[in-house]
């Protein structure tokens, strides 16, 4: 541990060297990567959830992309890494960079479809009535009602889209992408145990603050009624509910 | 399934044979991975179990212990388990390859995972039953053991279901980094890649690992269903 300690404080180790990116630059290239991922899959996961919950029809596709979370992660990322690589013949890092991010993508695509469907669907059917009721077309049900409601859940399948795709993306370094993973593996390879428990302290760091952030987005993104931040009430018990219900997803 | 897999014509390598055939022609050591990756997966969850079960008692006791046990839960989780693989080494003092790290590594995960569904399970059993076992006279222990756990149980092996099918997947992991189990068959499939794309070993542990979470799952399942024999007379009647 303290061999990883004189690794992370060593100013060389903080500075792009010949061949040899810094801390600084793989840790923005490992977050880059991942939010990359992310984004994609929130386009396409997140509209597709919200219809799907909105209007009760095409529940077999999540019901396929949550049977898609028992493939090892590892075997499709090498899979895809073999499968795909070989057709892209670009320059630098793409190689790599293409298989990489669409498994990362298809890794978060999952938690964020299946919690946006579940949170549409799980609001109160009284409640849905009752906007019906006052005269509001099904856009403004959706947008106004189920999607406000829904948000506490849609934002921790995000949270935990996240933290799968940040491991996966270290474990990407295996097949060559770049990246804080780089650390892990090029220390194992030289032995540089330094290096490598260095390496695992940033990538925990890592997780830990973007959770945190997204902890902090959360708070405030969610409603008051909802959360059940102010007062006291059923709204409450709601949230609790909801809350345990997105953490029953699976580390990375 | 298997079948047709095994009729993907392989590509690279020297007269290379289909998913069947390079099982069959590295049938020892594949099911000797096989056996690796069960006990990588099975024992950590059991270990977990035991340490949760009074860590999560204690949680849905004392008001305090609660909020305590999902923070840190929460952070633990937070952990990519490449991360944890690494560390573990340099918080244990064992070697880099040592099994000993997933299995103290996965442990922690489901520790992490189970403990909290313990103490939501045993926190909800209805008050008029905890009651009712009181007035019976069951010491507090006799109630745990004889009231409480048993209808905890469909939770917490619903939570034992979720922490089995993870770890045959992050035990997979470990293989980057030298550790051998199935993921061996993926950094080898890798590696014979090199030259050009070689699917059978990458496909052949793909299918074990999933093969192995189904049967991970079942055997939960069917001990679940054991363990509670009264759910059984309900759905007949």
């Amino acid at each position: 541990m303290s061999n990883a300690l004189t690794w992370l404080t060593d100013p060389v180790n903080w500075q792009d060297q010949l061949g040899t990116p810094g801390i600084p630059t793989q840790l923005g290239n490992h977050l880059a990567y991942s939010l990359a991922a992310v984004a994609i899959a929130t386009v396409i996961a997140f509209p597709l959830g919200l219809l799907i919950g909105h209007t009760g029809r095409g529940t077999p596709v999540v019901t396929f992309a949550n049977g898609l979370r028992a493939l090892p992660t590892l075997g499709l990322l090498i899979l895809l890494y073999v499968v795909v690589s070989p057709h892209i013949s670009g320059r630098g890092d793409a190689p790599y960079l293409v298989p990489t991010e669409i498994v990362l993508v298809l890794l978060a695509i999952p938690p964020v479809l299946g919690n946006t469907c579940a949170g549409v669907q799980n609001v109160d059917p009284a409640v849905r009535d009752a906007s019906v009721g006052m005269g509001m077309t099904g856009r403004e049900v959706l947008f106004r009602v189920e999607l406000p409601i829904a948000l506490p859940l849609v934002l921790s399948g995000l949270r935990s889209a996240v933290l799968q795709v940040v491991a996966t993306a270290t474990v990407a370094a295996y097949v060559g992408l770049g990246g804080i993973g780089r650390y892990l593996y090029d220390g194992l390879a030289a032995r540089d145990f330094a290096q490598m428990t260095g390496g695992a302290v940033l990538v925990a760091a890592l997780a830990l603050v973007l959770d945190g952030v997204l902890a902090g987005v959360q708070r405030y993104a969610v409603s008051p009624g909802v959360s059940g931040r102010f007062g006291t009430g059923p709204a409450q018990a709601g949230a609790r509910v909801a809350e345990a219900a997105g953490k029953a997803s699976v580390p990375a | 399934m298997i079948a047709a897999l095994g009729r993907i014509p392989a590509q690279g390598g020297q007269s290379p044979p289909g998913l069947l055939g390079y099982f069959s022609a590295h049938r020892t050591e594949v099911l000797h991975w096989l056996w690796w990756h069960a006990w990588l997966s099975v024992l950590p969850v059991l270990i977990g179990l035991v340490v949760s079960l009074p860590l999560g008692y204690l949680a849905s006791r004392r008001r305090w212990a609660y909020p305590a046990l999902v923070s840190v839960s929460g952070l633990l989780y937070t952990i990519p388990s490449l991360a944890l693989f690494v560390a573990m080494p340099s918080i244990l003092g064992t070697k880099i390859l040592d099994p000993v790290n997933v299995v103290v590594a996965l442990s922690i995960y489901t520790v992490a995972l189970l403990a909290r569904v313990v103490a939501d399970g045993l926190g909800a059993v209805p008050e008029d039953v905890a009651q009712a076992a009181t007035a019976m006279g069951y010491t507090p222990l006799q109630r745990l053991a004889k009231v409480d756990l048993p209808l905890a149980v469909p939770v917490i092996t619903a939570g034992l279901r979720v922490a089995v099918v993870a770890n045959v997947s992050l035990v997979a992991i470990a293989a980057t980094i030298g550790v051998p189990e199935l993921g061996q068959l993926f950094t080898n499939g890798f590696q014979l890649s090199s030259t050009g794309p070689y699917y059978p070993p990458i496909v052949l542990g793909i299918v074990l690992c999933v093969v192995l979470a189904l049967v991970l799952d079942l055997v939960i399942v069917l001990v679940n269903r054991a363990l509670t024999p009264w759910r059984r007379t309900e759905a007949h009647r």
